[in-house]
């Protein structure tokens, strides 16, 4: 259970770009946010495992209050935070195991780690959700030797191998070509029922959104303006999330939806 | 060609360089020639020497051939000697210098004192030659192998930290951001997402600096600390040119070898 | 496309190994063996004396607390010696870029015959094979003490870095003039000055600022062993225990040799 309470978050001394956003999300359900480039889509995920530090508010992860932790137990929360990236941010020269292996750097001590020597529950573990995602024959090649897609499976595994509570993924599928960006959408659908697991994500892609997702939230302008299951996302809407652009909106605080915009893809 | 015809008469006129250009060049011209003027008005020369002095060196080279290998043993031992500093120095600087790149690059380091503390050192070591670290570090151990090795190591630290530093500060932040984001301690996501993407430069970096310190291993002994340039002193003094002239040969082939070499492992390991 | 991974499935799942940097398992356990006798071996022949060394740092101790405060009291000799490293290092670099063009024709693969090409990049050899002090020390016996045996040495310095990078530059012109001029009857010198020459310059200059700044740095070392400018006098302040004198010195080489570093990269980036 995910809870974000009026959380603001402003960069430096400007305009919040996050503005007393509440956002709930229960059990194993996937959410699609979405919003026009510039709404503070990122922001809201990185503030929630504080790779960006919120400015207001709250955000409680199964009764835990992630805003005030400290330096080691902010580690160890983050440990349940799984997070994937859009430009899938895996270290290159190392394997494919190595890469996934990375999930569980926060659990085992440091010799390990430095020896490449790790536990064999983390082995096996590894494996059977390498095999799952399709990648496992891979386990010995270095990450930049795959494709777009399959090196985005690597980083949904190292999220996994976390046993996180909950998945964040910024825009998964936007470095990706239609056919993998449909795969993992429907992996990332499939993981969150097997496990029992809250996915949220970030996507440009609304088609993708209202196919893979049980509810779509719109953000626009740092507040949701939309929440609901992908049926009730109707023209008026889309409107209401995409039309303007928030840079000029931002400017002059209180001006309604300039130019209807047409439906980003 | 086709671009002249469609060019008014007018346009034609052509100057390779614009005014501005051209009283730049002069400027630069005049600078130049002032300096020369300088140096070769106030040097302590004497002239006569300077018209020798291609006979003198001739005449040096007669008495080099032919080469005389009598010391032909310990010349080599010399030679695995200097190999021998150069590679120690090397490896120990190596090593030394990880921590201070680490904290000499912007994005690693602990805080500014650090950042300082780092950049500092770099300075101070690359802007001494290594001769002159020989110089102090003979002076402070007396002559012998011991000396020249730190002295290498203190150039090589500087050479090593500053060179590896960049690439620390050139690393793609990304992977770093997504280890962080696993919740992995400070020194793991050093391990894994800032040493692989650093191992490339680092084995470059160190094969480049072995090659200058096997170099610079030769003339350590004209100081007095240690190597092939300890024969070479003795045989000078001594005035033993042929032998002088097997050193020198046995010195280009050390020298060549080694750059064949470090070649060889830079496209074997990067 | 069986993978390894599904080789030996049961046994397997529950270990893994990074795959070796190198395959060959006799190989690399052979490059670990030979590396560490060799290391074993250069370390253990090492005459380290403790008791030198301890000896030694009651020695340092001495030699830092007679360096400091630095003395400046001499700045005249200061002076004087480092005017004469600057007359060095612009005579040698002068020469060295006029003597590098021809050398650089010569070990220049596309421009130049083979025997003349072969001769060429020897010379480029040889003169890139001895550090500077070897050379200095040899100009020294064959020209006596001073600054004539620093120019001389850091001339074929100069020579060694800029003919080398001069005849790769002219290995890699466009064509395309040359051929052009050839087309229309130019002779082979002809070529050289209005095709090649015009293209290779702009490099020339850069090389030339970087090479003064080299020289600069170098006529500091080859002054050690006795060919001028301020090596020189950091020599004699050293041998002469002088070592608060040494080290005003070795502060000045420091900001000088920064300052010239920054200078000249600089230029080097205006020039572009
Ligand atoms: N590190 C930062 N410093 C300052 N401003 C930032 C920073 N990161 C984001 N912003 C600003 O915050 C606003 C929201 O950015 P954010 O990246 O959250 O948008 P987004 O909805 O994810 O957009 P996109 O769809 O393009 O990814 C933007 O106006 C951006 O300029
Ligand atoms: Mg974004």
């Amino acid at each position: 259970m995910l809870r974000i309470q009026n959380l603001v978050k402003r960069y430096g001394h400007g305009e919040p770009v996050l503005r007393g956003l509440n956002l709930d999300v229960a059990g194993e359900s996937v959410v699609s946010i979405i919003g026009a480039s510039g709404a503070g889509k990122s922001t809201l995920l990185r503030c929630i495992n504080r790779l960006v530090e919120p400015s207001e508010g709250s955000i409680e992860l199964n009764g835990l209050e992630l805003t005030t932790l400290k330096r080691e137990e902010l580690r160890k929360a983050r440990r349940r935070i799984g997070m994937i990236f859009q430009g899938f941010n895996l270290v290159d020269r190392l394997t494919v195991m190595e890469n996934v292996q990375c999930g569980r750097l926060g659990y085992i001590p440091y010799w390990r780690a430095a020896l490449r020597k790790y536990p064999a529950e983390d082995i096996e573990r590894a494996y059977h959700l390498m095999e799952r995602v399709g990648i496992a024959h891979y386990a010995n090649k270095r990450a930049d030797a795959l494709s777009g897609g399959e090196r985005q499976r690597v980083g949904v595994v190292r999220a996994l191998m976390q046993q996180p509570e909950i998945l964040l993924a910024d825009e998964p599928t936007a470095s990706l070509d239609p056919v993998s960006s449909r795969q993992i959408m429907e992996l990332l659908q499939n993981l969150s029922q097997e496990l029992s697991l809250p996915v949220l994500i970030n996507i440009h892609n609304v088609a993708e959104a209202r196919e893979y997702t049980q509810r779509i939230v719109g953000m626009r302008f740092g507040k949701l303006i939309f929440d609901g299951a992908p049926a009730d996302l109707d023209q008026e809407a889309m409107d209401a999330v995409y039309s303007g652009t928030p840079g000029e909106e931002r400017q002059q605080a209180d001006v309604g939806p300039a130019q209807a915009q047409a439906v980003v893809s | 060609m086709t671009l002249q015809t469609t060019t008014t008469v007018a346009e034609r006129t052509w100057a390779r360089y614009t005014p501005q250009q051209r009283w730049k060049r002069f400027a630069t011209m005049l600078v130049v020639a002032a300096a020369v003027v300088w140096a070769v008005e106030s040097i302590d020369i004497i002239w006569p020497w300077v018209w020798d002095a291609p006979a003198q060196v001739g005449d040096l080279f007669g008495r080099m051939v032919p080469p005389d290998v009598s010391n032909l043993q310990a010349i080599l031992w010399a030679l695995v000697e200097t190999l021998n500093i150069a590679t120690i120095a090397t490896f120990v600087a190596v090593f030394v210098s990880l921590p201070i790149a680490y904290i000499a690059a912007q994005n690693t380091t602990p805080n500014r004192f650090t950042l300082w503390l780092g950049r500092f050192i770099l300075v101070s070591s690359r802007s001494v030659n290594t001769l002159i670290w020989a110089l102090l570090f003979v002076a402070i151990f007396g002559p012998g192998v011991l000396a020249g090795i730190i002295a290498i190591m203190f150039r090589s630290i500087g050479f090593l930290g500053k060179l590896l530093g960049e690439a620390i500060e050139e690393i793609d932040r990304r992977p770093v951001e997504a280890l962080e984001a696993t919740g992995a301690s400070r020194a793991k996501v050093v391990l894994y997402a800032i040493v692989p993407q650093v191992i490339p430069t680092f084995f470059a970096v160190s094969v480049l600096r072995w090659d200058i310190n096997l170099r610079e291993s030769t003339v350590l002994g004209l100081v007095g600390a240690g190597g092939i340039g300890v024969i070479l002193q003795g045989a000078i003094d001594t005035l033993a040119w042929q032998t002088v002239a097997t050193i020198l040969l046995a010195i280009i082939a050390l020298v060549i070898l080694g750059e064949a070499l470090a070649a060889w492992l830079r496209k074997k390991v990067i | 496309m069986s993978g390894s991974a599904e080789r030996g499935v049961p046994s397997s799942r529950r270990h893994w190994r990074k795959p070796p940097f190198i395959a060959n398992p006799l190989l690399r356990w052979g490059l670990v063996v030979g590396v560490a006798i060799y290391a074993i071996w250069a370390i253990s022949i090492l005459p380290f004396d403790l008791d030198r060394i301890s000896q030694g740092m009651t020695r340092a101790a001495r030699i830092f607390s007679g360096a400091f405060p630095p003395n400046f009291d001499r700045y005249e000799l200061l002076i004087d010696g480092f005017l004469e490293s600057l007359q060095i290092a612009i005579l040698a670099t002068l020469l060295g870029l006029a003597l590098s063009v021809p050398i650089a024709f010569m070990a220049a693969r596309n421009i130049a015959a083979k025997p003349i090409y072969l001769i060429g990049r020897a010379i480029i050899i040889l003169a890139r094979s001895f550090h500077p002090v070897i050379v200095a020390i040899l100009f020294v016996k064959a020209v006596g003490f001073g600054p004539v045996a620093g120019i001389l040495t850091l001339t074929l310095y100069s020579i060694g870095f800029v003919a080398k990078m001069l005849a790769e530059r002219i290995e890699e012109i466009d064509w395309g003039q040359v051929e052009a001029l050839r087309a229309s009857g130019t002779r082979y010198i002809g070529v050289l000055q209005f095709a090649v020459l015009p293209q290779i310059m702009p490099r020339q200059i850069g090389l030339g600022i970087y090479q003064l700044d080299s020289n600069l740095r170098a006529s500091a070392v080859v002054g050690i062993v006795g060919a001028g400018g301020i090596g020189s006098t950091l020599m004699n302040a050293f041998g002469r225990y002088d070592y608060d004198f040494a080290l005003a010195i070795t502060l000045v080489i420091i900001g000088v040799i920064l300052v010239s570093e920054a200078v000249s990269g600089r230029i080097r980036r205006n020039i572009g």
